[in-house]
């Protein structure tokens, strides 16, 4: 079984790196472009079990040391 | 008055902070490696820079779980004073002992250079040798410094004046110019700039002295 974890910047915080990367795909001439936020892909291997179980385990995860609430929203999956 | 220095794998900054103290204000100081789960005596705990766990992950986010760290939430629950200098700063926030995070330097580079940071106000046991209004010029080191917090918060800060210390010239994009703030309890300080950097002529500026006269002073006071 493996989590697959999103973490990304909140909306309210600046993403320079998105910003910049948004210019970049403008000056190579990719249009409709509205908008670029940067985040963070993580990929756990789980050893398997109660998948109820494990969906907590990974939410305390990502809220206490895989992303950090003040800045950061997350979003997950367990397959 | 009795320092400790925490040090982590990664802290580059611990030896500049116990050169400071030690052997400029030649105060007891010693080190505690993160492993450890007491400060031993100590009145002011030192959080310094460095790449703590090559900041990977987020800036800060790894440390924050090391046993030291939990001795030094109990050392500020206690009353204690800690100051977290650029990545202690970092960490403090990650550890909660202090609102908000540090993020990506706006302009997306590492900046290394002297500022001036303007005293906001100098009530707090970091600030209270300062004048307020005085301008600090004390380097900067860092690629992840700008500081952020949701507006609410912003304004708890500000109603509490717990502002320290402001950047003149923002030049990392932290929200309201913010350089360095402190807990509720005011026995807790965080900031970007390097006061250690700065305690000698030799090093091309003296100001920083002010924030460890400070705590030096408080000491007295308290």
């Amino acid at each position: 079984m493996k989590a697959k974890i999103i973490v990304m910047p909140k909306k309210t915080v600046l993403d320079p790196q998105g910003k910049t990367v948004k210019h970049a795909l403008e000056s190579i001439h990719f249009k409709g472009i509205k908008d670029v936020r940067i985040g963070k892909f993580l990929e756990i291997e789980l050893e398997g079990g109660n998948k109820a179980a494990l969906q907590k385990q990974i939410d305390e995860a990502c809220h206490k040391l895989l992303s950090n609430p003040v800045i950061e929203d997350y979003t997950f999956e367990i397959q | 008055m009795k320092f400790a220095i925490i040090q982590f794998p990664g802290s580059n900054c611990d030896q500049d902070c116990y050169h400071a103290l030690a052997n400029v204000f030649g105060q007891p100081t010693h080190y505690v490696w993160h492993k450890e789960t007491s400060l031993g005596d100590v009145d002011c705990v030192v959080v310094p820079g460095g790449f703590s766990y090559g900041d990977y992950l987020r800036t800060g986010a790894i440390a924050r779980f090391s046993p030291a760290m939990k001795a030094v939430a109990d050392h500020a629950k206690a009353g204690g004073l800690v100051i977290g200098i650029c990545n202690g700063f970092q960490i403090l926030c990650e550890a909660h002992l202090l609102p908000g995070a540090l993020i990506r330097n706006r302009s997306l580079k590492f900046i290394c250079e002297h500022v001036e940071l303007r005293v906001e106000t100098t009530d707090s046991p970091f600030t209270n040798a300062c004048k307020k209004g005085q301008v600090l010029r004390i380097p900067i080191a860092h690629g992840e410094g700008c500081y952020f917090a949701e507006p609410e918060v912003i304004e708890q800060l500000k109603r509490e004046d717990r502002v320290l210390v402001r950047y003149v010239n923002n030049p990392n994009g932290s929200v309201d110019n913010i350089a360095g703030i402190c807990n509720e309890g005011r026995n807790v300080f965080g900031m970007m700039p390097h006061p250690e950097r700065a305690s000698e002529k030799i090093l091309g500026s003296e100001d920083g002295k002010c924030i460890f006269k400070s705590i030096l002073r408080s000491a007295v006071t308290v």
